[in-house]
């Protein structure tokens, strides 16, 4: 299978994003860096199969963010998300 | 923690689990949870499972595909019996959402299990009385694969009911003059709304399936922002 075949959507992060923020993330707007794109997180490319979780730009996909896990910590790695913005 | 009340079997391959969640604050249709497995040897295993029922039932379902590969699935599937305790996290997502609120019309495309969070959708629609128009076009192997069947069915023969339309990709039963084959842009031509109506769109499948729908509605000259996805991606499980 191609790359195209291993993303799935934003929606899957819900789990793992709640256990970091308080608000629900899927609906989060999240600007790309690469392509000045606004969109809902939940609309992105997510990649589970990395090392790690990557969420990429659903226009030109750069990455988001990373998210990794290890040692009873979470790394979240900011690459082109420029903001967030959080519904409260 | 939930308690499995009930188990219901939809096809070979698909069963709903019926649970008693003490607790649960209630969730909007389309959202998820994250069911965890623990062996005895401590070893976990989470995956994520959509809520088919509405937001109205007491009880909260989850409908169930088995996968060949998928350690979590076929336990759910093949082991899970009432009285068994399951994990849960959640409801959890707020953005592939439909509430009767938000209005239409409403148009659901399903390829397969990705019927399920468009069924809490329907159902929800049937229990709040929404008169928001909704069509779903629901792409499936074969007639015996067709999840939720006889309740779609049923919804579709009540007034103001859901458009249903199926297609049957790999074999279809004699006498069948519906759909043959997958959805692509002259079937959601046909039977979609136009882009003008700007339906409030959510297509849920694996992810070659989700990928191909979109690029299709996207073609017809549906605004993207008005079609949500959620793609299964390869592992599942």
């Amino acid at each position: 299978m191609d790359d195209s075949d291993r993303r799935v959507d934003g929606n899957a992060l819900a789990g793992v994003l709640s256990e970091i923020f308080v608000h629900d993330m899927t609906s989060a707007r999240i600007a790309c860096d690469g392509c000045d794109q606004v969109e809902p997180l939940g609309a992105e490319h997510v990649y589970m199969d990395a090392p790690g979780i990557v969420l990429r730009c659903c226009h030109c996909e750069d990455v988001l963010l990373a998210i990794t896990r290890r040692d009873g910590r979470y790394l979240l790695g900011f690459r082109a998300a420029r903001w967030l913005e959080i519904a409260t | 923690v939930g308690e499995v009340v009930d188990v219901i079997d939809e096809t070979p391959r698909v069963r709903t689990i019926v649970l008693d969640v003490p607790g649960w604050p209630g969730h909007r249709a389309g959202q998820h949870v994250d069911v965890r497995l623990t062996a005895e040897d401590g070893y976990q295993a989470q995956r994520s499972y959509s809520i088919a029922s509405a937001p109205e039932d007491r009880r909260v379902m989850l409908t169930v595909e088995r996968l060949a590969e998928g350690e979590v699935s076929t336990y759910l599937v093949d082991e899970l019996r009432p009285g068994d305790a399951l994990e849960l996290r959640g409801p959890i997502g707020g953005y592939f959402v439909w509430e009767a609120r938000i209005g239409g019309p409403l148009l659901l495309v399903a390829g397969g299990s990705g019927i399920v969070p468009l069924m809490a959708m329907l159902r929800h629609r049937a229990a709040s009385g929404s008169m928001v128009p909704a069509r779903l076009v629901y792409s499936s192997r074969t007639w015996d694969e067709v999840i939720f069947r006889e309740e779609l069915e049923r919804l579709a023969a009540q007034p103001e009911g859901p458009e249903v339309i199926h297609t049957l990709t790999r074999a279809q039963p004699s006498g069948w003059t519906g759909y043959r084959r997958r959805v692509d842009g002259q079937m959601l031509a046909d039977v979609a709304w136009p882009p003008a109506a700007a339906p409030a769109t959510f297509v849920c499948g694996p992810t070659p399936f989700v990928e191909a729908v979109a690029r299709a509605l996207l073609l017809l000259g549906h605004p993207g922002n008005r079609i949500k996805t959620e793609r299964f991606g390869p592992t599942g499980g």
